[in-house]
């Protein structure tokens, strides 16, 4: 035997020359990065091991960060329009041209009809910023991107607990036994959900999934759910019925933590019938079961009766626990009379229950720490129900969506499991109830800021954007019968609405981050026909288009204007407290993104933009009273701005001193201490605040100290929704403000105060024998939010996507591998490649979300596979539904929301001939690039190794 | 020299888990972004931009689906890199003694100054370990990030493979199998970590911990009895909610 | 296998010409001079054309000579070593023997025994291997032995040597493909033994790791259908060896007979060599869902 012989080796070679710590932009995880540079250019990026968000870890999208910030579909100037609309024809320009032809634009509305522009952004984090720009133009129509994405979540969760899931909220991953997951493949929150099923699975805690389609967290959990979609609501209101039946629900915790014994007006004929009996300070009334009298709620030493009719100044009323019991033990509820609906046999929806009961009940848990109530209280230990929940798109992009939220928002109370250790934990700042949040603002007038900020929680009818003539007064129609809480406005509705001048007609529509003429948008087929169409004059319908994007995606080629954005490396941002906060449970916590290299383009971050925009158009917020501009950049205002006094964009290293937590006048050397401190600020909650956040004192004042709020929140859940109520009493003719007769019933049975389930809209206005199937999409994890396609080494894991087909539709099919198939629904068909897959509900079909491209977009080139084999499913999905034979127009929306009901979709499947050419159908005409396309062949790194 | 050393100092390498890996291709490209500019050649991207890209990764993640007759199928995520195996068959074919495994931690690496490109110790390999780069013309494979571990440059805490350090789920641990305390061994023998191929008289050193048994409606009725009514002797409901109110 | 033009041609000319090497060592072939020379040019073309072309299937041509370091270890390395040794020593007993008439036969046995070890070199480069398991037979190496000698034999005009040979040829090559196909079945590795998931029901590929292609696909799996394959082999055996054998045997062999018989030979040689790569699988295709 020869001897073993090895070359010497470096092992520890040069890493880098500077790590720079700034935060991750690829999704609304926002990670703590450090970028390693080397020569001035990125060499390695890896999780920032002492952020609060992703504690060192980092996904598929961050690491391949490299691409993204290089990619050659970036823009590298402000672009004007020359070609017609679509076909991606501009012409390079200065910014000070830029400028000149925006303001061209934009003066004019301003002076005279404000409401004209449309300012709507996409998937953008600064939204208290460009929020407060668009109050400062005057215009009621702004809105992020919530309406099309998850507001049934956020404002299903706020409504009753005061936070959702995702930012709003964690599982307590430390403590939880049971964790069940409700239709999330990949969404906000990926790295800390990973991280969390990481130690669950360390521990050997369960977890349930619920979801039609095994992927991703489905795939690794204890047991899967494969539930028929948009069922959900049905199967937790069963498990309801079951926990209900048995007496397994946390009696304590309702009377002490929730209005469920506040007593109901059960007087039929009154104005105020399902509201709550109040006393005359206002407060809401319980019955003392020991004085046999009511009482208010809060009253000391008040022993809540949680049964039993009374009356009340001679108003007969019921504590509102006795309507929740009523509702969900009848019959409707059985495991069995939903078992067929659902898709999962009755003894699995018992079981799943007993689960429940047992872990919340049999298994709770006990922390030695001390805290004080809100009544003053002193509890020894924090008592934990160690089960919790998570739950995102996947039961939100549903017309039954709102009501499906509150209904498993309602299951963890009623085992008593939010904010108890082991259960769900909020993420200061919240939580914070419905009463913390603005309400809806919507008065505008020429040249005038608008009265305050557009969105919010609508507390009843009076809270409505609609005129006395009752039109709606925003053009997404967000807040008016036809959808009265939505919170998030309606973006996916913005250009369907201008383009049909319903309910008026815009000027300009300006949009940033939003592919809306591709994956943003349903109907993707229609929308670009509404881009481009013109009225009888040869005017676009929809008269001016200005966009930012970083990159040249397809929404670009659609647009008169291009204000050209950095990459996420080359900008300052704030990830505020004012906006979506990356706090976690037991912190809270904000961060900065800062240029750590500088661009090589002429381009500028767009909030830099909007500030220059605001100054050159006069507005009140962004010029001095002398007439100079008020801040010089997005960093300016990032220090500089208080939104109230003391509080501004960022909390930490607040006052001239920079010691400030939360509150302190703006310290000019703040973004620099950031930088020192690892681009993030992080400030940890006292243990005997960190569970039972609304109702500890502790916290509450930690709270208050902090500037979240400036006074004390306590508030119970709203298991019971009065502001539901409200809106169904004026559909059922009471009050003032009432719904236009069509709308009548619609107001009358989706706004119940307690959860309810309804069929999805579209299936019930459709064949259900002619369209047998559901159709979904899920999110790759490795290109989740940041359509990764401009990425060269995420698109060779994701590059084209097939239609993935059920065991029984596939064999009924006689499909094979390699095989195409046309779907269709009852709004248009695609033609697509299919591949099987078992691990799946047997009537559900589904893709990969938004791998699809048109071609010449994304430098990427004609035949990338994107282009001809990839698809998006959008192109089946309809913004309105299938019309009913009464002339109007009828959102595929909630109801309650407006929340784009995108997995509402219905779908039949055949067979066809595979394409010689493998093209998918419809196949778009190809999209000038203004990038060019990109290189052949990339060997990154090269000149390091 | 290519033969393979007698016995190894460390038996350096992986525990991958199966029942926590959700498949979000982290390691991949965290791999791809370290190795691409350190240790030997750039990995390439060939067609980055068109009809058919094709790079050189080091570590990928297959998915599978998995089903027992008349069961619920299941998905497994698979990652898969070098298993620095302990009878490395890509090491002796190699005829320049560029393949070696180190004699003092058992990595498996390829000296790409002596590699001509010929592609067997890839075709040796029963695993896929090994791609050839298609713009240098060198195989590369998982040097189980040989420039981290022992990097001085980089903090303690983190000399470990950049697929390790970025695995959101902790599905991946990096430790020594020749040291019977290591976390690597623990968990191999806790969770009965099994090897890839074993009939290819490989040797692996990493080992793959299996998914655990996934519950049917028929063994959760045994771990959880349903719920029972409320009796309507004892009042049903009420009744319970009179019970339960007194006690509080 | 990816079936590389290169390495076909490597493996089938250079096996012809160790094959004329053998022969011509051994002292068959009984002329000199000029006549000599052709014969001798001949082998050299093939063998070293072979090796030549081998190096167009490398990374890094430039680098080759590191190649003959491994030795101890490595069947490419040994048969890169002893094609050297073999042409150095057929070499200098041909340069005797066209120039000097003077065929030393110590001389030509070991150049002669170099070759048959450079043939069964090459033909241990594809037997080694565990992971393809159509090709980890001895069979392997009789196979490449015999197409040497039954080549070399045609080629240095033994004709009944050559005709018998042939036979031998087409019966190996019968046996190596009945016995090939249930190597992979026989190996034990299917998809639940590269996954260790086989404990938990049929394992089946949902998702390859890329959409994208990659090295190992393109190098290691090569799909050919049935009937495809069926065609080949009949083309392979007949022209291969069994006409020629007949064709040998049976005729009396003049020199346009010869050549045609070489013509097939080499079509039917290209073929099965093609095959030998083609119908090869690699145990990594399991991962992949292929088998």
């Amino acid at each position: 035997m020869a001897k073993h012989k090895q070359p010497q080796l470096d092992t520890s070679p040069k890493v880098s020359d500077e790590i720079r710590h700034t935060t991750c932009y690829m999704c609304a995880c926002r990670c703590g990065i450090n970028v390693h540079l080397r020569d001035g250019k990125v060499a390695y990026i890896e999780g920032n091991k002492d952020h609060p968000v992703n504690k060192g870890v980092l996904c598929a999208k961050g690491s391949a960060g490299i691409m993204q910030h290089y990619a050659p579909s970036r823009l590298n100037a402000p672009m004007k329009r020359v070609g017609e609309r679509g076909e991606g024809k501009f012409e390079e320009i200065s910014w000070d041209e830029a400028f000149e032809i925006a303001t061209g634009w934009l003066k004019p509305i301003r002076e005279k009809a404000p409401e004209k522009l449309a300012f709507f952004t996409g998937r953008d984090q600064s939204q208290s910023f460009t929020s407060w720009w668009a109050q400062a133009f005057g215009t009621p129509n702004y809105a992020a991107h919530g309406g099309f994405c998850s507001v049934n979540m956020a404002a299903g969760g706020i409504y009753t607990i005061g936070g959702a899931f995702w930012e709003f909220g964690a599982p307590d991953w430390e403590h939880t036994k049971l964790f069940m997951i409700f239709g999330v493949a990949e969404d906000h929150d990926s790295n800390p959900i990973k991280i969390g099923l990481g130690k669950l699975k360390a521990r050997g805690a369960k977890v349930i999934g619920v979801n039609p389609i095994r992927s991703g967290y489905n795939a690794i959990a204890d047991e899967w759910v494969g539930i028929t979609p948009g069922t959900d609501g049905l199967f937790i209101l069963s498990m309801i019925h079951e926990l209900l039946k048995s007496g397994n629900v946390d009696l304590d915790y309702l009377i002490r933590y929730t209005n469920m014994p506040f007593l109901v007006n059960q007087d039929k004929d009154s104005d105020e019938h399902g509201l709550f009996i109040r006393d005359k300070d206002g407060k809401e009334l319980v019955w003392d079961r020991v004085k046999n009298q009511p009482a208010a709620w809060d009253a000391k030493g008040v022993k809540p009766e949680m049964k039993g009719t009374y009356e009340v100044n001679g108003i007969p009323c019921t504590p509102a626990f006795m309507l929740l019991a009523n509702k969900y033990m009848t019959d409707e509820y059985t495991p069995d009379a939903v078992a067929e609906r659902c898709g999962i046999p009755a003894k699995r929806i018992k079981a799943i229950a007993a689960e429940l009961a047992q872990v919340a009940f049999g298994e709770q848990i006990v922390l030695d720490r001390p805290w004080t109530d809100f009544r003053g209280e002193k509890h020894e230990q924090m008592i934990g129900r160690p089960v919790s929940f998570h739950a995102m798109r996947g039961i939100s992009a549903h017309s039954n969506g709102f009501q499906t939220a509150r209904a498993l928002h309602v299951l963890q109370i009623l085992l008593g499991s939010v904010e108890v250790p082991g259960g769900f934990r909020f993420k200061p700042s919240y939580p914070k109830p419905v009463s913390a949040h603005p309400k809806p603002h919507h008065d505008f007038a020429p040249g005038k800021p608008l009265n305050g900020p557009h969105l919010g929680y609508p507390r009843g009818p009076e809270d409505l954007a609609i005129d006395e003539n009752g039109k709606a007064k925003r053009i997404d129609k967000a807040f008016t019968w036809e959808n009265p809480l939505s919170a998030h406005g309606l973006m996916h509705m913005v250009i369907s609405n201008a383009h049909a001048g319903d309910p008026y007609k815009i000027d300009t529509l300006f949009m940033y981050m939003a592919n809306m003429s591709w994956n943003s948008s349903m109907n993707t087929t229609g929308v670009m026909e509404m881009l481009t169409d013109k009225d009888e004059n040869g005017d676009y319908v929809i008269p001016h288009i200005i966009y930012s994007d970083a990159y040249s995606s397809e929404m670009v080629a659609f647009s008169d204007l291009i204000f050209p954005d950095t990459t996420y490396l080359e900008r300052h941002d704030c990830i505020s407290l004012l906006d979506r906060p990356i706090c976690e449970p037991d912190a809270i916590a904000d961060s900065i993104r800062w240029p750590i290299v500088e661009p090589d383009r002429d381009v500028r971050g767009f909030q830099t933009v909007l500030i220059q925009l605001g100054a050159k158009l006069g507005l009140p917020r962004f010029v001095n009273e002398d007439g100079s501009d008020k801040f010089e950049d997005y960093a300016d205002y990032i220090v500089n701005h208080e939104r109230r006094p003391g509080i501004g964009p960022l909390a930490g290293f607040r006052g001239k001193d920079g010691k400030g937590k939360g509150r302190g006048e703006p310290n000019p050397n703040q973004i620099q201490a950031y930088i020192d401190n690892g681009g993030f600020w992080i400030d940890h909650i006292p243990e005997n605040a960190s569970y039972f956040k609304p109702w500890n004192m502790d916290y509450q004042n930690y709270a208050v100290e902090r500037g979240l709020y400036d006074s004390v929140q306590p508030f119970v859940f709203d298991v019971y929704q009065e502001t539901l109520q409200k809106f169904r009493l004026a559909a059922e003719g009471k009050g003032d403000i009432q719904p236009p007769d069509h709308l009548r019933e619609q107001v009358r049975a989706s706004m119940d105060p307690l959860p309810i389930w309804w069929e999805p809209f579209e299936q019930t206005l459709i064949d259900k024998e002619e369209y047998p199937y559901h159709a979904l999409t899920q999110r790759p994890m490795a290109m989740y939010h940041s359509w990764g396609s401009q990425n060269a080494w995420l698109r060779q894991i994701h590059g084209h996507n097939p239609m993935y087909i059920p065991t029984a539709i596939w064999e009924a099919n006689n499909f094979e591998d390699g095989d195409w198939a046309k779907v269709s629904s009852v709004h248009g068909s695609i033609t697509v490649p299919v591949a099987l897959m078992n691990a799946l509900n047997p009537n559900t079909i589904w893709t990969w979300n938004a791998i699809g491209k048109r071609k010449g977009a994304w430098a990427l080139q004609d035949d990338a596979p994107e282009a001809t084999k990839g698809f998006l499913l959008n192109h089946l999905i309809h913004e309105l539904l299938p019309s009913k034979g009464d002339g109007m127009r009828w959102n595929n929306s909630d109801p309650v929301t407006g929340q784009a009901a995108w997995f509402d979709l219905r779908v039949k499947i055949e067979k066809t001939e595979t394409p010689p050419n493998l093209q998918s159908q419809p196949d778009v005409a190809p999209q000038e690039s203004p990038v060019g396309r990109g290189p052949e062949n990339v060997e990154y790194g090269k000149e390091w190794t | 020299m290519t033969t393979l050393p007698k016995s190894t100092e460390k038996k350096l390498g992986l525990v991958i888990d199966l029942d926590t890996c959700v498949g979000c291709h982290a390691c991949v490209i965290s791999c791809k972004e370290w190795n691409t500019s350190n240790y030997g050649a750039p990995l390439s991207d060939m067609d980055a931009y068109g009809a058919d890209p094709s790079g050189t990764f080091l570590n990928r993640v297959h998915t599978f689906e998995v089903q027992k007759e008349n069961k619920p199928a299941q998905v497994i995520h698979f990652p898969k890199s070098c298993l620095h195996c302990e009878d490395a068959p890509c090491v002796t074919v190699c005829p320049t003694g560029a393949s070696y495994k180190r004699v003092e931690d058992g990595i498996v690496l390829v000296n790409e100054d002596a590699c001509i490109g010929c592609g067997l110790c890839a075709w040796a390999c029963p695993y896929g370990a090994r791609e050839m780069d298609a713009a240098e013309g060198v195989m590369k494979k998982c040097t189980l990030c040989v420039d981290r571990i022992y990097n001085e440059n980089i903090p303690e805490e983190d000399r470990v493979p950049s697929c390790v350090r970025t695995c959101p789920a902790g599905a991946r641990h990096f430790g020594d199998f020749a040291d019977p305390e290591s976390n690597v061994s623990i968990l191999t023998a806790e969770r009965s970590g099994f090897d890839l191929m074993p009939e290819q008289g490989t040797k692996p050193v990493n080992k793959y911990l299996p998914p655990r048994p996934k519950a049917d409606i028929e063994e959760t009725n045994i771990l959880a009895p349903l719920l029972a009514r409320q009796p309507e002797e004892t009042g049903g409901f009420l009744g319970w909610l009179d019970r339960t109110l007194e006690k509080l | 296998m990816h079936p590389a033009t290169s390495v076909i041609i490597f493996t089938a000319l250079s096996g012809l010409g160790f094959g004329m090497m053998v022969f011509l060592g051994l002292g068959m072939l009984d002329v000199s001079g000029w006549v000599a020379f052709v014969f001798v040019a001949i082998s050299f073309a093939l063998a070293g054309g072979g090796l030549l072309s081998s190096l167009f299937h490398l990374g890094h041509p430039e680098r080759f000579l590191m190649a003959f370091s491994q030795w101890r270890s490595s069947w490419l390395s040994r048969e890169g070593i002893l094609s050297m040794a073999a042409m150095g020593l057929f070499g200098i007993y041909a340069l005797l023997w066209i120039f000097m008439d003077n065929r030393i036969p110590v001389l030509g046995y070991v150049a002669a025994f170099l070759s048959v070890l450079t043939i069964f070199s090459t033909s241990m480069i594809y037997a080694q291997m565990k992971s393809v398991p159509r090709w980890h037979t001895p069979m392997t190496a009789v196979l490449y032995l015999l197409y040497g000698f039954a080549g070399g034999a045609l080629l240095t005009t033994q004709v009944a040597l050559a005709g018998w040979l042939m036979l031998a040829l087409a019966i190996a090559q019968i046996v190596t493909w009945v016995q090939g196909d249930g190597a992979f079945a026989k190996a034990g590795s299917d998809m639940g033994t590269a996954t260790g998931l086989g404990f938990l029901g049929k394992v089946r590929l949902l998702e390859k790791p890329h959409t994208g292609s990659n090295y190992l696909m393109s190098e290691m799996i090569h799909v050919i259908g049935r009937k495809h394959i069926l065609k080949l082999r009949i083309i392979a055996l007949t022209l291969g060896s069994l006409i020629p054998a007949v064709l040998l045997l049976a005729l009396d062999a003049g020199h346009m007979v010869a050549l045609i018989v070489i013509l097939i030979h080499l079509v039917g040689l290209f073929t099965q060599r093609w095959l030998f790569f083609a119908e090869a699988e690699h145990v990594v295709g399991l991962y992949y869902g292929q088998r």
